[in-house]
């Protein structure tokens, strides 16, 4: 809403405030002030001229060559509009003007001929180019004959003015209304509001008499007042008219579209003129579209109606889209002498299907679908009806025609002092409690200790109790409001197990060297699913913006894979990201199956410490140590078992176990993919966090630091290529019996010396007995058991 | 004799002297006081000698031999001090080489903005609540006091997977569920999570953000509890000095509503760029509870009240590290990421 002061000035007394100082006011009481618009920024200079002789540019034809009366002095000024022509009035920007922009108008020579200045079009004045009316919006700015040659022109077209433009919350529809905004200044300063006076002589003949009303839908529209006007004569409206369009961001057409225009700002109203001819029926039926019915609206787009829009008809067609717009087949042109106005209510929830079906929102359907002022409909008519008869000269006729069921009553709410200052934690006395009520123009009565407010209409927001804690506390003072602390029982806050190991989780993934990346959830249909461990059917957006975001991710692992690529794309070649994101799974519930995952992706060099010689590449056991790692942590063990995904390398993926189930995935990506997303080798992986994170760790409890000696003995053994080391170990820990603690594979070599197809594994044994020093024929006994049955295991001993 | 040993003396404190290693050093010793040597070879020849010159001889011998170990032995330690110094002298380094790298790995700077205000409200007696990020219309509006139709609801159009269920817009309905839990006890709940709304992705609007969410209910709480919690935020947030004020707004699910600014962080509330002159920063919104909403979730509005607050990670962080489009947050540049790994302590 765009609130220019010199307007909102009829009806309320902001002499002793700047705009700047009245702005902050009203932000403070809670309508916030987005902007303060200074309409005469940077204008200097302007004066109202008169064209008293209009010629060819000798030398240019698109330029003409003016004199300019100017008041005390007649100049040659050159000009370029096409609109240009003698005896106009204009605005006129003298040598030394200022213009928006930085423009300084100076005396200058164009092709041979002196200009003493410019003559200005609207927009050069810096009004908008959407709201200058359309025959000025490619030329000068035409005044009326009788504006006084050589006065201030930014007087003239009352451009001395500030405005405010103001972001209204939903609540506050009230304000979306000069008279509303009035109401609210006037409570912050403590003020009176002066509503527009209201009186004009009507004609003998009876609206009646003309005009026939009927509404057959009244739920959807309990009230329609309709009002005839004859003999209008359409026309440019005064400027004054339309420079109050312009402020408040409207463009002028003409008298009597402005006049309505003008009181759905003055009142919060919505009204509409229809040409009274153009109905050809004399009748208006207010009902629900026939399915099939069409209309076109006045933007000249054909929209097919259903059977819950609600339309208004001539009785046989429908003549507009009832609280959105009108139809074009009723338009007031310039040909209109007879008008019909209508100012109605019509029910929020019918305005906004309309408007949401057919994608129309305008000023009046914003208003009707928060619910207006039904206490207004009938002034607001009046109000047009008077304008309609001081600016286009038209014959109001008797009466209205009126289709009423509306309930206009005021709300009650009784609320006692105690309540108010209990919930705000604050004294307030009575009497002031009283007094900005008064301010608010609430009729408030005070009985038992209570506060029994009539809630005008305007104010469809104040509702309950705490409706009116709010009103009085915002205008009392927000900054009086004490600051104190939550009193009663306090409980020790904390995280909960998960989140406390998950942010363990976290940390550890950090300090081993990985940057925490969040990326999207939302992704294409085909990347939805890559990478899942357990693929499901996805969840789908209704209404995607896009394709790429229209489908939840069932893995973190393709976005992750995405900032690699972007990563690598600019010049880093090593690139290591983990993140803890949720993937959205199919489930038998209402919801899906949300499970919060934990997965990296890491590219390039894993050591870089070059000028020591130390260089390596990441591979599939840097993010098996880093699992690893992380169980330790969180004192699980989990299991490897080789396999396969769509997407990573068959030879070097496994899966994750835990308690032998499939907690996750480790694996280089496939080299088609790696090459497909422009990636060198790279390695993921991706875990269930909630099943690692699942149960509560063990106590922990301390085991004696040894007193005794370990013994360690070595064991190199040859093995087919496709036998895995923990099988291997297995059979070693199976058969090396109680004082066997710990098993480790220290060497592994293929190539040169071995038969092809095999592998030397070297395993080193620790021995060790917490009771007592090992005897090394203890030993020997415990190792000849290992290493038979190895041998009948098939592991022969490298020699 | 005495001319002998006396030469002999010479020569040999000569040697070791000449000695530049300990390995030439031994070979004099072993030269001359070992068993062949000369002055064994003296010490075997006393027998020759007459008894009454023996007594003396042995004493020179003797002396000598002693003066010959002593000055060995000197020996031996300078030798073994320059040998030192020359092995220090070799292994010595360039210290200005760079260090064996550790790979270091941050948190998200959102992570971290989250859990400096988890942390804070967890020392205040706070416990962390979460929720699903598909949503049921019903907790993420309609026990928010948004019925379906309200006009409220324009102000964050959503992502709808059916009529009925979407993508939450906020993370409001954490404390919805949450009221619905605790079934009329006493909470405190803060409330971090990822929401969705339907916006283009641009420099200052993103699909997918972050929110984090305050709840308190209980008997008695006030307004000014509402505004005493924020302080102690805002202070602890984002310096001592900071100030903050309330203005009226409106929520639905709050009544009365406030937003919160602070004193600006940059000038101190002279205007700078970042207040856009104003000396305020706008961080976050708040209210006591809506008794709809204390209602539908089986409380009694007319025993317990509460007050609420939410606020965006991005904002505060885009606020305090400067950063001015994020989308930033969403790339995934390790050139941005990684430069959120120094503590601010």
């Amino acid at each position: 809403m765009l609130v220019s002061i010199d307007w909102l000035k009829d009806y309320v007394n902001t002499q002793n405030e700047t705009a700047g100082e009245l702005a902050e006011k009203v932000t403070r009481a809670g309508i916030e002030v987005d902007a303060v618009i200074d309409r005469s920024e940077d204008l200097k200079k302007l004066v109202v001229g008169y064209v008293e002789e209009c010629g060819k540019h000798p030398e240019a034809d698109k330029l003409s060559l003016c004199q300019v009366n100017v008041g005390d002095e007649t100049l040659q000024i050159i000009c370029g509009a096409p609109n240009i022509a003698q005896g106009q009035k204009v605005v006129v920007a003298l040598p030394g003007a200022r213009l928006p922009g930085g423009m300084k108008i100076k005396k200058a020579k164009l092709r041979g001929e002196v200009s003493n200045g410019m003559i200005c079009s609207l927009q050069e004045l810096g009004i908008e180019g959407k709201v200058v009316p359309k025959a000025y919006a490619d030329g000068i700015y035409v005044l009326p004959e009788d504006a006084p040659t050589g006065t201030d022109a930014l007087d003239y077209l009352h451009l001395n003015d500030h405005v405010l433009e103001l972001g209204l919350t939903p609540n506050r529809a009230d304000a979306m209304s000069m008279l509303g905004v009035a109401y609210e200044v006037a409570a912050i300063l403590s003020e009176d509001v002066k509503l527009p006076a209201i009186n004009y002589e009507t004609a003998a003949e009876k609206a009646e008499s003309l005009l026939k009303l009927r509404v057959d839908a009244p739920d959807d529209n309990p009230l329609y007042v309709a009002k005839v006007v004859k003999n209008v004569k359409v026309a440019e409206s005064p400027v004054w008219l339309q420079q109050r369009l312009m402020a408040a961001g409207v463009r002028p057409l003409n008298n009597v579209v402005d006049v309505t225009n003008f009181v759905l700002l003055e009142y919060g109203q919505p009204l509409h003129a229809f040409d009274y001819d153009d109905l050809k029926t004399g009748e208006i039926v207010v009902r629900r579209a026939k399915d099939g019915e069409k209309i076109t609206t006045l933007d000249d787009q054909e929209r097919k109606l259903e059977p819950h829009h609600l339309v208004i008809t001539n009785g046989e067609e429908p003549v507009a889209l009832a609280g959105v717009m009108g139809g074009a087949n009723s338009e007031v042109s310039d040909k209109t002498s007879t008008v019909v106005i209508e100012s109605a209510y019509f029910a929020p929830a019918s305005v906004r299907q309309s408007s949401k079906d057919h994608g129309l929102r305008s000023d009046a359907s914003s208003r009707f679908e928060k619910g207006i002022d039904p206490n207004r409909v009938e002034p607001a008519a009046e109000r047009a009806a008077q304008l309609l008869a001081e600016l286009a000269g038209g014959d109001v006729l008797e009466g209205s025609l009126i289709a009423d069921s509306l309930d206009r009553s005021e709300r009650t709410v009784t609320v006692s002092p105690d309540f108010i200052n209990e919930r705000l934690g604050m004294k307030i006395p009575f009497e002031e409690m009283i007094a900005i009520l008064k301010r608010l123009k609430f009729e408030t009565e005070a009985a038992n200790n209570q506060l029994i407010i009539q809630v005008p209409t305007r104010r469809q927001d104040i509702r309950i109790e705490e409706d009116v804690v709010e009103e009085i506390a915002r205008l009392y003072g927000y900054d009086e409001i004490p600051a104190t602390l939550p009193v009663g029982e306090s409980v020790p806050g904390g995280l909960t197990p998960y989140q406390e190991k998950r942010r363990l989780t976290r940390r550890f993934m950090e300090s081993a060297g990985l940057l925490q990346a969040v990326t999207y959830a939302l992704t294409s249909d085909k990347a939805a699913r890559q990478f899942a461990l357990q693929p499901t059917e996805t969840t789908k957006l209704l209404m995607p913006m896009s394709e790429e975001r229209s489908v939840l991710r069932q893995s973190l692992i393709p976005h992750l894979l995405e900032a690699l690529t972007h990563n690598t794309a600019r010049q880093n070649d090593s690139v290591a990201l983990y993140e803890v994101g949720s993937v959205f799974l199919e489930s038998a519930g209402e919801l899906p199956d949300e499970q919060e995952h934990l997965a990296a992706a890491v590219t390039g060099l894993w050591v870089d410490h070059s000028w020591q010689g130390e260089k390596k590449a990441v591979d599939f056991y840097v993010l098996k140590g880093i699992i690893e790692g992380l169980a330790d942590k969180l004192g699980l063990v989990l299991g490897f078992e080789k396999g396969e995904l769509d997407g990573l390398h068959p030879g070097r993926t496994a899966f994750v176990l835990k308690d032998g189930e499939r907690i996750g995935i480790i694996g280089q990506v496939h080299p088609a993919e790696q090459k497909a997303r422009d990636l060198k080798e790279t390695y993921v992986l991706e875990l269930n966090l909630q099943a690692l994170l699942a149960e509560e760790a063990a106590p922990l409890l301390y085991t004696p630091v040894p007193r005794f000696p370990s013994i360690s003995r070595d064991i190199a053994l040859v093995l087919d290529q496709a036998t895995e080391a923990a099988a291997i170990e297995a059979v070693i820990r199976g058969a090396g019996g109680r004082l066997l603690k710990d098993v480790r594979v220290f060497d592994v070599y293929e190539g040169k010396n071995m038969e092809p197809g095999k592998k030397s594994v070297a395993f080193s044994l620790v021995y060790f007995d917490p009771e007592k020093t090992l005897t090394d024929e203890e030993v020997t006994e415990a190792h000849d058991r290992v290493l038979s049955a190895l041998a009948a295991a098939g592991a022969e001993q490298r020699s | 004799m005495e001319a002998e040993l006396k030469k002999l003396k010479e020569d040999v404190l000569g040697k070791i002297a000449e000695a530049s290693d300990s390995k030439e050093l031994n070979d004099v010793r072993v030269a001359y006081l070992g068993k062949k040597g000369p002055i064994t070879d003296l010490l075997k020849g006393m027998g020759k000698l007459p008894a009454e010159e023996r007594p003396k001889m042995g004493a020179l011998v003797n002396e000598m031999r002693q003066e010959v170990t002593e000055t060995l032995e000197a020996r031996k330690e300078v030798l073994e001090a320059e040998a030192i110094t020359k092995q220090l002298e070799a292994e010595s380094i360039d210290v200005t080489l760079p260090g064996r790298p550790v790979n270091l790995g941050n948190a998200h700077p959102l992570t971290r903005i989250i859990e400096e205000i988890e942390d804070l409200f967890i020392s205040m007696g706070y416990e962390i609540a979460e929720g699903p990020e598909v949503e049921k219309d019903y907790y993420n509006f309609e026990a928010l006091n948004l019925p379906k139709g309200h006009p409220a609801r324009d102000m964050q159009d959503s992502f709808y997977i059916t009529e009925d269920i979407l993508l939450r817009t906020h993370t409001s309905p954490v404390q919805a569920r949450t009221m619905e839990q605790k079934e009329g006890e006493p909470i405190r709940i803060i409330c971090p999570g990822k929401v969705y709304r339907r916006d283009n992705d641009d420099a200052t609007h993103s699909h997918q953000f972050m929110q984090i969410e305050g709840l308190v209910v209980g008997e008695g709480i006030r307004m000014s509890d509402l505004k005493g919690t924020l302080t102690v935020f805002a202070k602890k947030m984002f310096g001592d000095e900071r100030e903050i004020r309330l203005r009226p707004s409106f929520f639905p699910f709050t009544e009365p509503s406030v937003e919160m600014d602070i004193s600006c962080f940059k000038c101190g509330g002279t205007g700078c760029n970042v207040c856009k002159g104003t000396g305020w920063i706008e961080i976050l919104g708040a209210g006591m509870v809506h008794p709809n909403v204390l209602e539908m979730a089986g409380y009694d509005p007319k025993k317990m009240t509460g007050f609420a607050f939410g606020m965006g990670p991005e904002r505060i962080a885009m606020l305090k590290y400067g950063v001015d489009d994020i989308r930033q947050f969403y790339t995934n540049d390790t050139r941005f990421l990684s430069q959120f790994q120094r503590t601010e302590v």
